[in-house]
């Protein structure tokens, strides 16, 4: 009597169940890197350069730059590439380092948080940014 | 030939041929300049959220920017991040281009120039009105 035994490599073998997150982040890290050269290099460049650099930043400046969507797009963009590629990278550095595991988790806990508060912050005013606010 | 010239320079080396060498101290920094830059980026979005608030508390705040001793800071803020960038495209390269590990000390030899070339003028405009108001009344 034959005994039922998948072929080796059968393809009704299961897939692997282990995450691919690792392999995605570290393309994130790639890709968002990308983008950011751009973003900030300009954001850098704009702000702490040209034309009198950062001495010409005040509310008006602000409020000019954020008048056009195009600005306000790259603002975005950068807040929220530059938290998740920088938030990834201490969430690699926190694991290196930590001995403990209570410290990693407190640490990644306190990181997260802290992400989540500065992108949502960051949305918000971009969002709801008013040229007319009173002093 | 090449292979017995690694085994070689491992064996010199005590079998280590990464630890101490000049990529592992471009690791070094990227980790150094990518975790000050994040920090900083945490400031400054509390900092830009004044916006929200009133005209004069954010520009009574982002005149802190304009102090020459911030002033100089922010020259090391630029040239972390430019460090940051230029060594992510290394690692890119490295990562993705199949004479990237081959050509990674020239590449790295190569970010330095380029840091230095961007750094040394971008340097000179960002301290320059400081450097004015410092030395001679200026505006």
């Amino acid at each position: 009597m034959a005994i039922a035994l998948d072929a080796p490599r059968s393809t009704r073998r299961k897939p692997s169940r282990r995450s691919n997150f690792e392999l995605q982040a570290w393309l994130f890290m790639r890709i968002s890197g990308l983008a950011l050269i751009v973003l900030v290099l300009g954001h850098l460049f704009i702000m702490n350069i040209l034309d009198g650099g950062v001495h010409r930043i005040n509310f008006a400046f602000v409020a000019g730059r954020w008048s056009s969507p195009f600005w306000q797009f790259w603002d975005l963009s950068m807040l929220w590439l530059a938290q998740l590629h920088g938030g990834n990278g201490l969430r690699t550095v926190i694991n290196d380092y930590a001995r403990k595991d209570a410290t990693r988790f407190w640490l990644k806990m306190v990181l997260y948080v802290s992400m989540v508060l500065i992108i949502s912050l960051g949305t918000f005013v971009i969002f709801t940014f008013n040229p007319n606010i009173s002093n | 030939m090449a292979s017995s010239t690694t085994a070689a320079s491992a064996v010199a080396s005590g079998g280590k041929l990464y630890r101490g060498d000049l990529g592992m101290w471009s690791w070094v920094a990227h980790r150094i300049t990518g975790v000050a830059t994040f920090f900083f980026l945490f400031a400054h979005v509390l900092d830009t959220a004044l916006v929200r608030v009133s005209p004069n508390i954010y520009d009574e705040t982002i005149a802190t920017y304009k102090n020459p001793l911030v002033n100089l800071m922010e020259i090391g803020l630029v040239g972390a991040v430019l460090y940051h960038a230029l060594n992510g495209i290394r690692v890119m390269l490295v990562d993705f281009w199949s004479k990237g590990p081959k050509y990674q000390r020239v590449m790295l030899w190569a970010t330095l120039a380029i840091w230095f070339a961007v750094m040394v003028p971008g340097a000179y405009f960002m301290i320059l009105r400081t450097a004015k108001t410092l030395l001679g009344g200026g505006h």
